[in-house]
């Protein structure tokens, strides 16, 4: 095929400029809603009509980080001065701070079942994919479609027996069980994603690692994961995502050790009135993470995306 | 470098027989070509010499050892490949430096050998060059680089010019063989291209449907092929054939072509039925005055000499003749064929009769 590519001219290029721009703000709106709402006051947040411009305060990240009582003005005055900035924000709504919030355990609970799963997903998906992908299975074809069947039914259909099923294996609130749990979700897809980015990686180049002498594992190892690294960052990409943003079965599976911040930030709003700020400022800090892992595989994702359209 | 020897070596893949029962060997040193169509198990047969497939039955003995159900890494053999299968993310020194990595050789010796080995196939300029921009030309160097720094027992080269064009085909083909014949390396070249095969081998395989047609010199199975696919298949414009019903004596020098009295080597079985008289374009001759006719529909020009193409009553016959020789479509002629090449072919069988002519080479093909 030819085609002949001509310089488009200067005032499309600004009319396509303009649209990709505008497209952009549209989509990006809720996003800088939120992370705008994290820095207003209270009253600000449910102003009506909203406000734009506004002064920004630190009162919902504190809010969302601490615990904090009530205290009379005697109180206050006997608590003297605020030793902190954060103490100051508290002792001016009227409150003095008692301790740390359980944000930061929920947090963290997210990143360890998170990425745990996430790498477990790798692991046995690169391993699957690469037998389906390289060896003659028996009922290949039948293993895989078992395998995206269960992909078909969503999740939440089975969550009353697995809810009895974790208890009865004492999995119910544990970072173990969460992480099992979502990586059975997400290994169908990775299966299946991590098949297809090998199928593209042309079998000479272990066949030539085998007769340089290296043995079926070193030449896994060292030829088939560099090649395939585009595929599996994207896939891990797509299996983080969900794993990160999951809400059902964390509600229902998980309370106090391995809860996760998704079923969290909607409690922050009954412990102190209707506090926005503060669930604004978890939901803000909690796409940090994922913001950060999508642009450092960016570059992968797009070529994941792509990939198989263009013959390199 | 070593001996291989291939001894009932088989293949099936499934219900599918991709090799039947193959026997030859491929002497020390030398250019040994696997000649055949697409699908002929040509390719499957190297692939087994490597450890790349098993066979199901049948030995391969490298060096004298049996090594068919070795894995690849243990027979110390290199492999280029069509698609030349350099290991993309690695630049070019890493490339060739691979092999010796996987045996422990300290990164001095990798060192001094990957350059004496790049300055003998004239890429030291390109060492540190990834090798997704190369050349087709400068990935084949590299990969024959690779295969070369460590001194493998024998090269296996699957079709290594086949993703070349034309005009450097030529141009890699010289220069492969003068690297062997400096190296004096076993190596066994798989092509689908006669002319590839009969340039560049000491000896050739001619393979068909998984089975070996014949083995031998180039020389020896272009003028005494052991069947009429070889004779098909050898040669551009191949082997004419002229099918007959006859018969011939053991002993008897003649047959009756249409009636017509010809010359033939003295033939060492009888046979009859439906036969095959088989002579290579370049041994007819036009003779006005012989009594076998044809009238000729076609002719090419090809510098020195042309093809001539003769309507016969046994079928269509290409003379090659010299591009003097003034010949006019449409006019009937005589052809004479020089009596010492000819070969009679069971047409049945397809096998080639003995001859005094062809015994020598077929006796122990």
């Amino acid at each position: 095929m030819s085609f002949s590519v001509t310089e488009p001219r200067m005032g499309t290029k600004w009319l396509a400029g303009i649209l990709v721009v505008g497209y952009a703000i549209i989509t990006m709106v809720p996003l800088l809603w939120i992370i705008a709402t994290g820095f207003k006051s209270p009253n600000d947040s449910i102003a009506y009509p909203p406000v734009i411009l506004f002064e920004p305060t630190m009162e919902g990240y504190v809010n969302l980080f601490t615990d904090r009582t009530r205290a009379t003005p005697q109180m206050l005055k006997d608590a003297g001065p605020p030793e902190t900035w954060y103490d100051e924000i508290a002792q001016n709504r009227g409150t003095v701070i008692t301790g740390p919030s359980r944000y930061g355990e929920r947090f963290l609970n997210s990143v360890i079942i998170g990425f745990g799963s996430t790498a477990l997903c790798m692991i046995l998906g690169t391993a699957a994919a690469y037998a389906f992908s390289r060896f003659r299975v028996p009922l290949k074809d039948d293993l895989m479609f078992f395998i995206l069947s269960t992909r078909m039914m969503p999740p939440i259909a089975v969550a009353i027996p697995i809810f009895l099923m974790f208890r009865n294996l004492g999995l119910s609130d544990t970072h173990l069980g969460m992480i099992l749990l979502y990586t059975a979700v997400n290994l169908s897809l990775s299966v299946w994603l991590l098949k297809g980015f090998i199928d593209e990686i042309p079998v000479e180049y272990e066949e030539a690692a085998l007769i340089d002498g290296y043995t079926r594992f070193q030449a896994f190892y060292k030829i088939v994961l560099p090649q395939a690294a585009t595929g599996i960052a994207s896939t891990a990409i797509f299996c983080l995502i969900f794993a990160w943003n999951e809400y059902a079965f964390a509600v229902l599976l998980t309370s106090g050790n391995a809860q996760t911040a998704p079923p969290f930030i909607p409690t922050i709003i009954g412990t102190s009135g209707k506090d926005w700020p503060a669930v604004a400022a978890g939901a803000t800090i909690f796409l940090i993470p994922v913001m950060v892992f999508t642009i450092l595989l960016r570059k992968h994702l797009l070529r994941g995306i792509t990939f198989g359209a263009v013959r390199k | 470098m070593a001996q291989i020897r291939i001894e009932n070596l088989r293949k099936d893949f499934g219900a599918f027989n991709a090799v039947k029962s193959s026997t030859f060997t491929v002497e020390d040193g030398e250019f040994f070509m696997l000649l055949g169509p697409s699908g002929c198990g040509k390719t499957t047969t190297l692939r087994m010499m490597a450890g790349l497939e098993l066979p199901t039955s049948g030995e391969i003995y490298i060096d004298g050892q049996e090594v068919g159900q070795k894995p690849a890494s243990q027979r110390d053999i290199a492999f280029v490949f069509q698609m030349f299968a350099l290991y993309p993310h690695m630049n070019v020194r890493k490339n060739i430096s691979y092999p010796l990595v996987s045996q422990g050789m300290p990164r001095a010796q990798v060192t001094a050998k990957v350059h004496e080995i790049a300055e003998i196939l004239g890429i030291t300029n390109i060492l540190d060059r990834p090798v997704g921009g190369l050349s087709g030309g400068d990935r084949q160097r590299v990969a024959l680089a690779r295969a070369i720094v460590r001194e493998p027992k024998a090269f296996l080269m699957d079709e290594p010019l086949g993703a070349l064009d034309a005009e450097f085909r030529e141009h890699m083909s010289e220069e492969l063989r003068a690297l062997h014949d400096r190296m004096g390396a076993t190596t066994v070249y798989v092509t689908h291209d006669q002319l590839e095969a009969m340039q560049m081998g000491d000896k050739i395989v001619v393979m068909n449907h998984g089975s070996v047609e014949q083995f031998g010199v180039p020389q020896d199975i272009y003028d005494w092929p052991a069947t009429k696919f070889v004779a098909q298949f050898i040669g551009s414009p191949p082997m004419n054939f002229l099918d007959f019903h006859g018969s011939i004596d053991a002993g008897a020098d003649q047959i009756a072509l249409e009636g017509i009295t010809m010359q033939v080597p003295q033939s060492r079985h009888g046979a009859s039925g439906a036969l095959t008289f088989g002579v290579r374009p370049e041994h007819v001759r036009l003779d006005d005055s012989a009594p076998y006719r044809g009238r000729v529909v076609a002719t090419e020009y090809l510098g020195t000499t042309q093809i001539v193409t003769l309507d016969t009553t046994n079928g269509a016959v290409k003379a090659r003749v010299a591009s003097s020789d003034h010949v006019a479509t449409g006019v009937t002629t005589g052809l004479t064929f020089d009596p010492r090449t000819v070969t009679i072919f069971d047409a049945k069988t397809g096998q080639a009769l003995r001859s005094e002519a062809n015994e020598g080479v077929l006796g122990h093909g």
